[in-house]
């Protein structure tokens, strides 16, 4: 049952990053493509974790929580790059 | 671990787990989805920044007792992943939303601050700069 269930989960967040990979080509302003990308890293953690369970290795968690912090860092400094014109002042 | 000690709960916990996983796969899409679908750009930055982060959590709250399974108990890793998560998600969300306001709000349009300086997303040179003044010791604008 839980084999079953990861695949649906796994196949729903591969669905969604089709959908913002969709989103990233026909965004009409900046600031969708950012949330586009941030909504991408967020389901790319996702699948790396059920990932993860799939194959029963911890060495995923690792790489998830790296992947979290560097998907916030870019996003807040594609946002302080729109806003400022500089990243770190 | 469960098995062994509660053999009676090990399928209702395996329905649970599944339930999780299947919850948090249909909440990641509703997100993406409404990325895609809704008409405004700020109304756009609502579904992935909650429909999306609460489908992450699910996801780890599952994993993270689906190894109760494996007789490891609770793994603390998820648990510290989706901390990390519920603590970021609304901050670059905030910052997001910030772009829009600069992007598309008519600086005319806002009331006065009440205060010397202008609206905080709007101002150029928030940071007071260092200059050198007449004399050559750097001041505080």
């Amino acid at each position: 049952m839980i084999a079953t269930a990861l695949d649906i989960a796994l196949g729903c967040f591969a669905f969604a990053i089709l959908l913002n990979l969709m989103h990233l080509f026909r965004a009409p302003t900046v600031v969708d493509r950012i949330i586009a990308l941030d909504t991408m890293v967020v389901n790319g953690i996702a699948i790396l974790v059920l990932y993860g369970v799939t194959v029963a290795s911890t060495l995923n968690f690792e790489v998830a929580i790296l992947m979290a912090m560097t998907g916030f860092l870019s996003t807040v400094a594609f946002c302080k790059f729109l806003l400022r014109g500089s990243i770190i002042e | 671990m469960i098995e062994q000690q509660y053999p009676m709960m090990a399928p209702v916990f395996e329905a649970l787990i599944a339930l999780l996983l299947v919850g948090g796969g249909i909440f990641g899409i509703i997100g993406s989805y409404g990325l895609l679908k809704l008409r405004e750009p700020m109304q756009r930055l609502h579904a992935p920044t909650k429909a999306s982060t609460i489908g992450v959590g699910t996801a780890l709250v599952a994993s993270a007792f689906g190894v109760l399974f494996e007789g490891h108990g609770i793994s603390w890793h998820e648990v510290l992943v989706a901390a990390f998560m519920l603590l970021t998600a609304p901050i670059s969300a905030l910052f997001m939303a910030k772009v829009h306001l600069y992007q598309t709000i008519d600086p005319s349009s806002l009331p006065p601050t009440g205060v010397s300086r202008a609206w905080a997303t709007l101002e150029r040179d928030a940071e007071p700069a260092l200059e050198d003044d007449a004399s050559g010791n750097l001041t505080i604008r």
